[in-house]
């Protein structure tokens, strides 16, 4: 029998899974782009799992609003990433040094 | 019964994709393998019967965002060794971390399931029951403010996007009306006196 206890250990394990993404591949902006999606993803999960555990849409509605912000911030997180190719012709992490941080 | 079948092997395909995500060593499979799992929790999400989310998450992830992903990896000419220095070592870095999580999580919802408050099942809905009506009826009614705000972030986001990657090239020949309008005589000629019993 599946429960809302089995959809929050996917999210969790999704969750983790993107946190070692990030930690793994931190060099490669594009896949830590790829990451944060994943874990929009697993965020997702659990809002929609307790939507139907409380009988509530809200949760689904907020799961809307989310999708609608990650793909927003996907596309100007792409075009900054184009911009910086361009500039550098690289999309290394290591490269992004110019402000001296 | 067979919701449990279907629910384990379309969970077992997620974890394996989002392993895929962050382990391939080729940017264009994670875009691919992130696909896969997108699929895979929409099809997870039609189970727990979120279908409107279901639909709306394969037409904009799948149709756009990974579309848009997959052009920009494949666009970008990435010298995929160099950035895979360091894998090794930071794997463990990265697995510990991971399993830290897990675990913790893990030991939240255990612990909270002990009161079987999370172990209901959410009861079926009656077959005429419609998600997307449901959804929309609150969004139009309760959410409309922020479903406007939603609607003029993505305007922004497209004025970001064309404005960040939009630049001018030197050397391209194009018309400028303004100019060409307003011209005036004295700016294009020049009368010439010379001499003319020069010889």
């Amino acid at each position: 029998m599946i429960t809302v206890a089995h959809y929050l250990v996917i999210a969790a394990v999704l969750f983790s899974l993107s946190v070692a993404g990030i930690f793994i591949n931190r060099k490669n902006v594009i896949l830590l782009l790829m990451c944060i999606e994943l874990m929009l993803l697993a965020v997702n999960f659990n809002f929609i799992a307790f939507s139907r555990m409380l009988g509530d849409t809200q949760g689904q509605v907020f799961v809307f609003f989310i999708l609608t912000v990650a793909a927003a911030e996907a596309a100007i997180g792409l075009a900054i990433l184009v911009v910086l190719f361009r500039n550098t012709q690289s999309i290394n992490v290591d490269d992004l040094d110019e402000l001296k941080g | 019964m067979i919701t449990s079948a279907l629910f384990y092997t379309f969970a077992a395909i997620l974890i394996a994709a989002a392993l895929g995500v962050i382990l391939s060593r080729n940017p264009v499979h994670s875009a691919l393998f992130l696909v896969l799992a997108f699929v895979q929790s929409s099809v997870l999400w039609l189970l727990i019967e979120a279908e409107f989310l279901a639909i709306v998450l394969v037409l904009v992830y799948v149709g756009a965002v990974m579309v848009l992903f997959l052009f920009v990896v494949m666009m970008l000419d990435i010298n995929v060794e160099e950035l895979r220095e360091g894998f090794t070592r930071y794997f463990w870095v990265g697995a510990g971390v991971a399993l830290f999580v897990v675990i913790e999580v893990g030991q939240v919802i255990w612990y909270r399931s002990q009161n079987l408050e999370f172990m209901v099942r959410p009861e079926s809905l009656p077959a005429d029951y419609s998600n997307t009506k449901e959804l929309g009826s609150v969004l139009y009614t309760e959410h409309v403010y922020a479903f406007e705000l939603a609607a003029m972030l993505l305007l922004l986001a497209i004025v970001a996007a064309i404005t960040l990657t939009m630049r001018k090239r030197p050397g391209l020949k194009a018309q400028d009306i303004t100019r060409q309008v307003s011209v005036r005589r004295e700016d294009r000629v020049r009368i010439v006196s010379m001499d003319s019993t020069k010889d």
